[in-house]
């Protein structure tokens, strides 16, 4: 039950955002301020999300340290999302593999 | 005047209904690929922490979104609170309304509420970049092509990836936990690296998020809500020091 509730609100504060405008409203923003604060915001809520917590997103935080600044590194230099997740799994796993107790 | 120049695109741009659906499908091809790709990993990160390849694609159906189910869909792992959630999720989400916001302007005018709320539904990063980029006004039909693909590929890849969990190693499978991050991290850091607002912004965040988790007596504050907190902070922050110039 807590499941299927906790997908439907999902589902509903994502869908919200994007039919209210759309239905409801035909005029533009105009405050800057408000325009720059939407704009960083996906930027600011996707770093408070990634850290520290992707530091214990495996069963090693040393692993995941590991996995962590190959993601850096290639997303520095633009490799694409997919890319990008796969190399850090990757890495992750042979740490699992090679030293694991 | 104004009425007779609109009236004059619209039958210019929009010949026969089926020939603009199909126009929008051609149009939503390389999105659907991709998504079915990412939605993959998003199948594997859920069936990694117990969820099923049906609720997994429950998910993907019910909210055709990266970022926000892929947070929803963490915290739902964790337990947390049905507010939490929703807060997250919703301000994963904002930028949606910007963008619906954005299309309103560019959407056929004479389109009941009803067809808008259709379409809506579809508005995602990448189908609202190539839908903005069309020349004249939007049309249901071409906006529901456009969403065809990229929604059969959302759910395809995501019911795929949750089955394919299930043969993996406990190894691969544990090592699947930074899958998520890392797309994160190759979400942001081409923006920092271009820009030093959206870097200023990141490292507030960061620094906020971390000491939510280190520092005494703060440090019980629930995940999701430190997530928010730090977040609106760094916004807040950013938008006052960096205000962004009027574009498009």
């Amino acid at each position: 039950m807590y499941l299927f509730t906790a997908i439907f609100i999902m589902a509903m504060v994502t869908y919200i955002p994007r039919v209210i405008p759309l239905t409801c409203f035909n005029r533009q923003i105009k405050s800057v301020y408000i325009k720059s604060f939407l704009y960083y915001i996906p930027y600011a809520v996707l770093g408070a999300m990634t850290f520290p917590h992707v530091l214990y997103s495996t069963s090693n935080i040393i692993f995941a340290g590991v996995g962590v600044a190959a993601a850096v590194l290639l997303g520095y230099f633009k490799r694409n999302l997919i890319t990008v997740a796969v190399i850090a799994v990757g890495v992750v796993y042979l740490c699992n593999f090679f030293f694991a107790a | 005047m104004k009425y007779s120049i609109n009236k004059e695109a619209v039958r210019a741009e929009v010949p026969l209904p089926v020939q603009d659906y199909l126009r929008g499908v051609k149009k939503g091809l390389p999105i659907g690929l991709g998504y079915f790709y990412v939605s993959i990993a998003f199948g594997m990160m859920a069936a990694a922490g117990g969820l099923t390849p049906f609720v997994a694609a429950i998910i993907s159906m019910s909210n055709l979104t990266s970022a926000g189910q892929f947070a929803g869909t963490r915290l739902i792992l964790e337990a947390a609170h049905s507010i939490e959630i929703a807060l997250t999720v919703f301000i994963l989400n904002i930028r949606y309304f910007l963008m619906s916001l954005s299309l309103s302007q560019k959407i056929d005018q004479k389109m009941g509420k009803m067809k808008k709320a259709l379409i809506a539904f579809g508005i995602t990063d990448e189908i609202f970049t190539i839908a903005s980029l069309e020349k004249g006004l939007l049309t249901f039909e071409f906006m529901i092509g456009l969403i065809t693909l990229p929604y059969i590929g959302w759910a395809a890849g995501t019911y795929l990836g949750a089955r394919a969990t299930m043969l993996l190693s406990p190894l691969l499978q544990d090592a699947l936990g930074i899958a998520l991050y890392a797309m994160f991290i190759a979400l942001i850091l081409p923006a920092a690296r271009s820009s030093k607002a959206v870097l200023t912004t990141l490292f507030i965040a960061v620094v906020i998020s971390c000491m939510f988790k280190y520092i005494p007596y703060i440090r019980g504050i629930s995940s999701g809500f430190a997530i928010i907190a730090a977040a609106m902070i760094a916004a807040a922050v950013a938008a006052r020091l960096f205000p962004i110039k009027e574009e498009s």
